[in-house]
């Protein structure tokens, strides 16, 4: 149980799948402009990345990995460079599906997470996290943990940076910094922000 | 002939420059920034990518009457992963220890926005050899841009280029410090800003208002 916590603290605070590995940087960029959408997108990501992170396992370990398909009576077969592309899809189907029944069963929370769920398919987050989840060896139960805890991480530092570009608005900001080039000094500012976190060991 | 040439110069140009895609369309900079710690991975990971770009552009632009519009975000993905899963076991081929290092950043590819940026924007609505110049331009572009970080990064943090020391001794003697920081992350969010502000503020190019 302690490990899990500990896993979950690291992969929203140290190991900070936004600030600390880059990922997902493409929407948190074009989103992060209103606290609103950045509070509906972060949602939106933790939902699909503590689904697609344990399903990824399952089909990784059970299918691709070398040996997996001992079962069927290849015990030499390894499969595991097609994980790429099961990956993508296993996850653009998900998405899909989660905004199917998202729209099926609660019009209220399609109406406020419905736009941004096509965009998730290409948050390189979701895919990183998979590929990470299989290079790192995780179990079942520290796969579901290490994608909610990435959702988290990626949510807290989105949320923070629209929070922060809110204020930016008021600033006297140098004419030739102004939008992207800000927002990457202030990423810095909040990845050096989230390293002082490294310190603690748990 | 030679007009169709230099229109592929042009259409190269654009991507490399005028409409460099990490800059201007702040496309793809998950992976720009993950691998610029040193110069040799990130040269690796620019001519991956461009070639990447490029093909899956060339493919594209061919089906492009053949895809159906309500599923082609799936069959474009479909390419690309394909592409991508052909570079990474080229690169655990020859280039294991490089492979190694970029770890999951050759399959990220696939999510690189670029890639799909580039396939949405341009290869949909272009003969399929304009593609292919797109998709080379816009690779090289962000080549040039991974190119500048990692040379920054490497030099300023630890004092090296191409896994050389350069800085020499008597330098460090005087008291000089390799700053630690641009190994790090934050030090790449520090160089494309500020790259982004110097490019912004060169003359004749800042004209589009952000």
């Amino acid at each position: 149980m302690g490990d899990l916590f500990s896993l979950f603290i690291n992969s929203v605070f140290i190991g900070n799948i936004l600030l600390a590995y880059f990922l997902g940087m493409c929407s948190f960029i074009a989103v992060s402009k209103n606290v609103e959408t950045a509070v509906g997108l972060g949602f939106a990501v933790i939902f699909v990345l503590t689904v697609t992170s344990p399903v990824n396992w399952i089909i990784y370990h059970g299918l691709l990995a070398p040996g997996a398909l001992s079962w069927a009576g290849f015990p030499d077969l390894d499969l595991s460079f097609l994980k790429f592309i099961t990956f993508i899809a296993v996850i653009a189907a998900i998405v899909q599906a989660v905004e199917m029944i998202i729209d099926k069963y609660s019009p209220l929370l399609y109406a406020t997470l419905g736009v941004f769920l096509p965009l998730i398919a290409v948050n390189c987050a979701i895919l990183g996290t998979s590929l990470f989840m299989v290079e790192r060896n995780y179990t079942f139960i520290e796969s579901i943990v290490f994608g909610a805890g990435s959702g988290t991480g990626w949510m807290l530092a989105i949320v923070s940076m629209a929070t922060i570009r809110n204020k930016v608005k008021y600033s006297d900001v140098p004419k030739g910094l102004q939008g992207f080039g800000i927002t990457m000094i202030i990423a810095g500012l909040m990845a050096m922000t989230f390293m002082m976190f490294s310190g603690i060991t748990l | 002939m030679s007009q169709e040439k230099t229109s592929y110069m042009q259409i190269v140009a654009k991507g490399i420059w005028k409409e460099n895609p990490v800059a201007y369309q702040v496309l793809g900079i998950c992976s720009a920034l993950a691998v610029t710690v040193k110069m040799s991975t990130s040269i690796v990971m620019g001519i991956a990518l461009t070639l990447v770009t490029a093909f899956s552009s060339l493919m594209i632009s061919s089906l492009r009457k053949k895809i159906p519009s309500n599923i082609r975000i799936i069959a474009e993905l479909a390419i690309i992963s394909s592409l991508v899963i052909v570079t990474d076991q080229i690169l655990k081929a020859f280039f294991y220890d490089i492979s190694k290092q970029l770890s999951i950043f050759v399959g990220l590819i696939i999510t690189n926005c670029i890639v799909l940026g580039r396939a949405e924007a341009f290869a949909l609505a272009n003969k399929p050899l304009d593609s292919f110049f797109d998709g080379i331009g816009n690779g090289l572009g962000y080549s040039l841009v991974l190119v500048t970080v990692a040379f920054l990064r490497e030099l300023l943090g630890s004092g090296k280029f191409f896994g050389f020391n350069i800085i020499p001794q008597f330098i460090f003697d005087a008291g000089y410090q390799n700053m630690g920081l641009m190994v790090l992350a934050p030090g790449a969010f520090f160089i494309i800003g500020l790259l982004v502000w110097l490019k912004n503020s060169l003359p004749g190019i800042s004209k589009e208002e952000r």
